[in-house]
């Protein structure tokens, strides 16, 4: 668009380190991975052309967008109950000293264990239906929301809080003209951790009987005629997607409300 | 000073903060008096760590004092206050709002026009006019003091209190602050009390230098500043004041002799007739 060669000359610098040299590494691997198939002669493990044509048998018989559908509604549904939920807890104890000395340790507590341990605890409640799943992925995303929403506030300069009490702020005009924006940079920050690891839980969490989504593809794949093509196409399905998703939060940490939390990039 | 100019009276005021053991308080001021006048620009100096930023938050109402009485306008000081605003050493304009959204923040009862029309006046005032779109972070340390102080003379503040607000600035910026500052306080009439640790800067700003000493602090003199504005650096008036408040605080204006004194604060203590 620009005629001015020196901008032409800078973006193409910028699309050959952005978008090349990540396509050169990507392509780099494809090619070893074939090779690597091929010389070790294994039947099972499917070369890269396999894994592109198992996605378009997928897609042929409509599961593809059926099960990236289903995986995304769990998803959503876990991380956002875990949004609802962490942001407002979070947000509390990190502004109520007793709250925080009262619930602090139990976060502590349930926050190592596994979304994975919880599994059978998620059957027994919620039997096999979808909300076994999206209770797993909300357990997983809730205590990154919570703790980062909870320090945000601990750890804000109290030169916001003087200044606004200075204006006369008090109570909820307080928090939300102040103590709120002064936490969200950290908070959307926690976010995209959370979005990470919802993400990650939905293989695990579709591993209970349900009978769609992407990790119900690769158990069911591997269980019904050792289909390795179709295991590695959601393998490959579930990290493209969860690339795009981390993109998609990263945006909202270029607003301006919240770009002076990031450091100078 | 008549009971009807006392905009400020600070009475046999103490402050101590609890130590690392208990039963071993801090002491930080022990005795302090003084008034201030309505419209006076008021500049307390002392050594660093002496307890003037301590002092200034008793005065915001931020801390409570130990001991004494603090009255502002008529009243004991029971907390911050609207018609009172603080200028924070460490900036405290808010990062996510705008140049403008800052500058009227204090101002939200007011309506939409009437703000808007206060914020243009004083961020004209101020020298900001046309960032009035831009975020802190693209602005330099001098301009977000001035985007500050712009929100605290927008609110219609009757009273000041800065604490050191140019102590992160470069000098040259420092000096057209401080010219600044006076020409915004001769225009609005405001009372300012003035927190630095820079002589200089106190003499080229005050009616009235009330100088601290070590901690425990209390008011060791009170230099009245009685030169013309706009000051003439060099007028021997200005230097003698100067040197006058140097030799209070027990060293000479002379280059390295501050090192000496700060190195050897038996001296002060002396001073004080410890």
């Amino acid at each position: 668009m620009s005629t001015n060669p020196n901008r032409t000359g800078n973006s193409a610098v910028w699309l050959g380190a952005h978008v090349g040299l990540p396509a050169l590494v990507v392509i780099g691997f494809l090619v070893g991975w074939h090779l690597a198939v091929r010389w070790s002669g294994s039947d099972l493990f499917p070369t890269p052309l396999e894994v592109f044509y198992g996605i378009v048998e997928l897609a042929r018989h409509g599961l593809l967008v059926k099960y990236i559908v289903a995986s995304l509604f769990r998803v959503s549904w876990g991380f956002g109950c875990a949004v609802a939920v962490g942001i407002p807890l979070g947000l509390t104890l990190g502004w109520f000293r007793p709250a925080f000395l009262a619930i602090n340790p139990m976060i502590q507590i349930l926050r190592p264990i596994s979304p994975i341990a919880w599994i059978p605890v998620a059957i027994l409640w919620f039997g096999v239906k979808d909300s076994a799943p999206i209770f797993l992925i909300f357990l997983a995303s809730v205590f990154p929301i919570t703790v980062s929403a909870m320090a945000a506030v601990q750890n804000m300069q109290s030169v916001y809080i003087r200044a606004a009490q200075n204006f006369g702020l008090r109570g909820f005009r307080l928090f939300r003209r102040v103590i709120f924006p002064a936490a969200l940079p950290q908070i959307i920050t926690g976010v995209r951790i959370a979005l990470g690891v919802a993400w990650l839980v939905v293989v695990a969490a579709e591993m209970i009987a349900v009978n769609s989504g992407l990790g119900y593809l690769i158990i069911d794949a591997r269980n019904a005629g050792k289909r390795y093509d179709l295991v590695v196409a959601g393998m490959v399905l579930i990290g493209i997607i969860g690339l795009f998703l981390d993109l998609l939060v990263r945006r909202l940490e270029k607003f301006d409300e919240v770009r002076w939390g990031y450091g100078q990039q | 000073m008549d009971n009807s100019e006392r905009l400020i009276q600070v009475r046999d005021t103490w402050m101590s903060f609890p130590g690392k053991t208990p039963g071993q308080p801090i002491h930080v001021l022990e005795n302090v008096n003084f008034d201030i006048r309505a419209g006076e620009f008021v500049c307390i100096v002392g050594p660093s760590g002496c307890g003037k930023s301590t002092l200034l938050n008793i005065l915001g109402g931020f801390l409570k004092e130990t001991r004494g009485v603090v009255r502002v306008e008529g009243e004991l000081v029971a907390g911050p206050d609207p018609g009172r605003i603080f200028v924070f050493q460490e900036n405290g304009v808010f990062p996510w709002l705008t140049v403008e959204q800052n500058a009227g923040f204090g101002l939200l009862s007011r309506s939409e026009t009437e703000r808007a029309e206060r914020v243009k006046h004083y961020l004209q005032m101020v020298g900001l006019t046309g960032f009035e779109k831009a975020y802190p972070r693209e602005l330099s340390g001098g301009m977000r003091q001035r985007v500050e102080i712009a929100r605290a003379l927008a609110a219609e503040a009757r009273v000041l209190y800065m604490d050191e607000p140019f102590g992160a600035l470069d000098f040259l910026t420092r000096l057209k602050m401080r010219n600044d500052l006076i020409r915004i306080w001769q225009a609005e009439h405001k009372t300012i009390i003035f927190v630095t640790h820079d002589i200089e800067e106190a003499v080229q700003l005050a009616d009235r230098v009330l100088v601290m000493s070590r901690r425990p602090a209390t008011v060791q003199a009170e230099v009245v500043v009685d030169l013309p504005r706009p000051r003439d650096l060099d007028a021997s008036e200005y230097l003698a004041t100067r040197d006058q408040i140097f030799s209070i605080m027990g060293m000479d204006a002379y280059g390295d002799e501050r090192e000496v004194s700060l190195r050897a604060p038996a001296l002060a203590s002396e001073a004080r007739g410890f």
